[in-house]
């Protein structure tokens, strides 16, 4: 007697096309992939009504007018100065006084721009103690 | 005569261990990738020589402003006065949270000011002036 034998179907998924696959996914994460992370100048703003009145002596004022000219001093003793010489002024007064407070008063139309570089060159200088007056005009 | 024949050396590069090699791949830009959440608006951030990386993205909130003026919060375009609200929310959520802004290097100081005093009424105080390497 003949018994036909079952065949039994071959129970295996062909892996031979599997790095085709994984490749493919592969390239669909490169391509989607960013790998730009955020780059910026941190810093943190005062909490409201935590306003302390400071000696002026501890107080540098940095003042930006529309035009992106600075003036640097306390008190009345202000001098105009250049972008490219703030940093060295600065230090000059850190090292006077360690505790010295940087004020940055801008004009409400002075650019962005000149902010962030007045904001780049405190940072370049290690100032750590940085206040911004509210604008002006 | 016998001459020695020279054994030629068999040319093939292996490759039954590929799949776990671009597996490993994968695995590692799975990991890193970070899809883009928000479009933004059309901003040329200002340069800056001193800038330091922003850790992680999970903690960061991006907040657009224009030159015209716009101001852009997860992709909904707001007003001054509504940032308050949202970034006290956010913040409310996620104590550790950074806002990151990105102005156009063109913005006024009236609206940064502006913005500050926003978040700072919202609580929201550690912040980024998002910034391009260069500048003077």
């Amino acid at each position: 007697m003949l018994i036909k034998k079952k065949k039994r179907p071959q129970g295996e998924i062909p892996t031979a096309s599997l790095p085709d696959i994984v490749f493919m996914l592969l390239i669909f994460f490169l391509v989607t992939t960013t790998l730009d992370v955020d780059k910026g100048i941190g810093l943190v703003l005062p909490a409201k009504g935590q306003e302390t009145e400071v000696s002026k002596n501890n107080i540098t004022n940095i003042f930006v007018n529309a035009t992106g000219k600075l003036a640097v001093g306390s008190g009345d003793d202000i001098t105009l100065i250049e972008i490219r010489d703030l940093k060295q002024e600065i230090q000059k007064r850190l090292v006077a006084n360690d505790k010295m407070i940087f004020s940055v008063k801008t004009d409400s139309r002075t650019k962005y721009q000149t902010y962030v570089n007045v904001m780049d060159k405190l940072k370049q200088a290690n100032a750590r103690r940085i206040s911004i007056a509210d604008t002006e005009g | 005569m016998r001459l020695n024949k020279k054994v030629k050396p068999e040319g093939g590069i292996p490759t039954s261990s590929l799949p776990d090699i671009i597996f490993m791949l994968l695995i590692f830009f799975i990991v890193v990738s970070v899809l883009r959440e928000f479009t933004g608006l059309k901003v040329l951030l200002p340069e800056a020589k001193k800038i330091a990386k922003l850790e992680g993205k999970r903690h960061v909130s991006n907040i657009w402003a224009t030159k015209e003026g716009i101001i852009s919060v997860d992709d909904q375009i707001v007003k001054v006065s509504e940032i308050r609200n949202i970034m006290y929310d956010k913040r409310v959520a996620d104590p550790q949270l950074v806002v990151s802004l990105k102005a156009d290097r063109q913005v006024e100081m009236e609206l940064i000011s502006d913005i500050h005093q926003e978040l700072r009424e919202a609580d929201a105080l550690k912040i980024n002036y998002s910034s391009k390497a260069g500048g003077i």
